[in-house]
């Protein structure tokens, strides 16, 4: 077995493409769910948006790649109205109910026989729509840092994935600490009293909706730019759940709990895959074959994500004497 | 809110001319309610025809358990939908008004079952209340230089109050690490912040220890002197008797008398109410039914 292969592999997944979409859509989730107690089950919907928006204005629409961000941070903010108008009223687990159907809906929507002229219906979009993304690489080669190694085009999409993580988790830390995050803070806890005190409760829902579907729709942005193609069948509910556990595993109302879930859990996924692969093809194991790796290795994630909630119920970075206070 | 003060005198000079019956005319109400129902099922949990708040005063609303006082305190703060009714606060139609417009108006009320922000530091509760901080909006909230410095007048504010409530030593722990009657406080203290026109409370002094009770007496009526109106709900006759200009006694969610502490009290309908007259009435009833079926 190459555990020097392994660790390389673990280590490049971990601050890897995928790990950044998830760590953005992590962050989403934290701050409506980590801070504000809404519980979006749909935020792989806010990665459909971002997603097919690029992919279809550029190649649907003939626009260029610049009006197509435009056009997905503008039907994000859209998408958060429709989902929290009729629900932000409501009890909470309304607004769970509605968010995961939604994710569906337009996920079948986008993948519809009926209107495959713009979303390509079961083979979604391919084509070089990012092209005018990856015109701006610098790099003249993929870059390595140790063993990590990127090709050109990963080490450009990595490079702004990174960027904007960082911005988003300014961009949290900055909110979280003002009188506003206080009042989210304060919704979570218990919106009657936030009313009582005068403050708009359902208007700071919906910003918290729409702030936390933005970095949804960057998550998405990403994932499309990267792959240069979009697929309905990739944006399953799982994606949300995903997403949901590595803010857990971080943390969730910590700043840095996306960043920290986000690479501890692409880290362990990619490891134990590639540990079961090496040890199989090897003939260790002689009962499984290598088809098997995959759904094993998230039983071995389950498996550990059922002893960090009996264990370190928190997450990472989070507080136990905090979570023993709140009812949830 | 202007910085006209109250004297006690005065406010119990008013009362003098005030008709001792329910829903008698006040001179100068600051809430003024008409024809309030509330039904649960099949059950009138309120059923007030008419009720006038007296301007400045500190009011009492007193009842048995199940009366209908809480539920007439969400009714007037919109926390809950009435099925009949108006009512007003300054002459101002407040009946479809949201929880929060009101507040903001200068109506703030307190609940009954606490609610305190647990995972929030009795600091972070306290400066809840405060109004005017930009920094409660998205975009201002970005850039500390626009909010910081109101923020340090918040602070300061929030840690006077919580200072008049035995709460400032606590300030930096979780709200959700106090106890029962710690929360009563810390929920008065940040309602309090809000600088109110009005301020109703629901049972303040439940779970408050003896001594304490006595030094927030003495807030409550601080509060009234810097021009407050204070309508609370409570079970502690000794605290109505004590501060109260003017009792408001509810049962089974009509208002059934009115009048100054002292005298309130001595009503034969009150007594009846918190005795029980429903036994009453039924034996007496059920007496005389009885006699004239003897004498036919
Ligand atoms: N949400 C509800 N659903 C059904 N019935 C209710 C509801 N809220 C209150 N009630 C009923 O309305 C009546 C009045 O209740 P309310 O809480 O207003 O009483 P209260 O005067 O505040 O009593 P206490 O002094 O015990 O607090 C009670 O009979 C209660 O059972
Ligand atoms: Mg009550």
């Amino acid at each position: 077995m190459d555990i020097v292969f392994v660790l390389e592999q673990a280590l490049t997944q971990s601050i890897g493409i995928q790990a950044i979409i998830y760590c953005l859509a992590a962050a989403g989730l934290n701050i409506q769910f980590g801070y504000t107690g809404l519980l979006n089950f749909g935020q792989v919907a806010f990665m459909i948006v971002g997603g097919y928006s690029i992919a279809a204005t550029v190649l649907s629409f003939g626009g260029s790649f610049w009006t197509a961000l435009v056009v997905g941070i503008i039907s994000s903010l859209i998408l958060s109205l429709i989902l929290g108008l009729p629900t932000l009223r409501l009890r909470a687990d309304y607004l769970a109910i509605v968010t995961i159907a939604t994710s569906e809906i337009l996920r079948l929507v986008v993948r519809s026989v009926a209107l495959r002229e713009w979303f390509g219906g079961v083979n979604g979009l391919n084509g070089k729509f990012a092209a005018q993304f990856y015109a701006l690489n610098p790099y003249q080669s993929g870059i390595g840092i140790g063993p990590i190694n990127f090709s050109q085009n990963d080490s450009w999409v990595v490079t702004i994935g990174w960027i904007l993580v960082a911005i988003v988790i300014l961009i949290t830390f900055l909110l979280t600490r003002s009188p506003w995050g206080r009042i989210l803070k304060g919704i979570r806890e218990d919106e009657e009293a936030i009313r009582s005190l005068g403050k708009s409760v359902y208007w700071y829902k919906m910003q918290a909706l729409m702030l936390g579907g933005v970095m949804g729709t960057l998550a998405g942005f990403i994932f499309a730019i990267a792959s240069q193609s979009v697929q309905p069948d990739s944006y399953v509910p799982d994606v949300t759940f995903f997403a949901y556990t590595i803010l857990l595993l971080g943390g969730a109302a910590r700043v840095f709990g996306p960043v920290v879930g986000s690479i501890i859990f692409w880290f362990l996924l990619v490891f134990i895959g590639q540990t079961l692969d090496q040890t199989i093809s090897a003939g260790y194991i002689p009962f499984l074959t290598s088809t098997q790796v995959g759904p094993i290795r998230f039983i071995f994630v389950g498996i550990g994500l059922m002893c960090l909630i009996i264990f370190r119920p928190q997450g990472i970075f989070g507080d136990r004497k905090e979570l023993a206070l709140g009812g949830r | 809110m202007d910085a006209k003060t109250f004297d006690i005198d005065e406010v119990q000079n008013i009362f003098k001319n005030v008709e001792q019956k329910p829903g008698s005319k006040k001179p100068d109400p600051i809430i003024l309610a008409k024809k309030v129902v509330r039904k649960f099922g099949g059950l009138t949990a309120v059923d007030v025809d008419h009720l006038e708040i007296q301007r400045g005063s500190i009011t009492a609303l007193i009842g048995p358990n199940g009366a209908g006082k809480s539920t007439f305190f969400n009714l007037l703060t919109s926390f809950d939908q009435a099925d009949g009714g108006k009512w007003f606060f300054n002459k101002e139609d407040i009946t479809k008004i949201s929880p929060n417009k009101l507040a903001q108006k200068g109506l703030v009320r307190t609940f009954q079952l606490t609610k305190a922000l647990s995972r929030l530091s009795v600091l972070d509760n306290a400066r809840l209340g405060a109004k005017n901080q930009i920094g409660e909006s998205l975009f201002a909230a970005l850039f500390k230089p626009l909010w910081i410095k109101r923020e340090l007048e918040v602070t300061k504010q929030a840690e006077d109050t919580l200072a008049q409530f035995n709460l400032l030593e606590k300030k930096s722990d979780f709200a959700g690490s106090l106890s029962g009657g710690q929360r009563k406080l810390l929920e008065m203290a940040r309602a309090l912040m809000l600088k109110p026109e009005m301020i109703m409370l629901d049972e303040p002094m439940a779970g408050v220890n003896p001594a304490l009770k006595q030094s927030l007496l003495g807030h409550i009526k601080n509060i009234r002197k810097k021009g407050t109106t204070v309508l609370f709900v409570e079970h502690d006759m000794d605290m109505v008797h004590d501060i109260s200009d003017w009792v408001i006694v509810m049962a089974q969610g009509k208002i059934i008398a009115e009048g100054p502490p002292s005298l309130v009290m001595k009503n034969s309908d009150v007594i009846d109410a918190y005795l029980g007259s429903h036994h009453k009435t039924f034996l007496t009833e059920d007496g005389k039914s009885l006699a004239t079926d003897e004498t036919q």
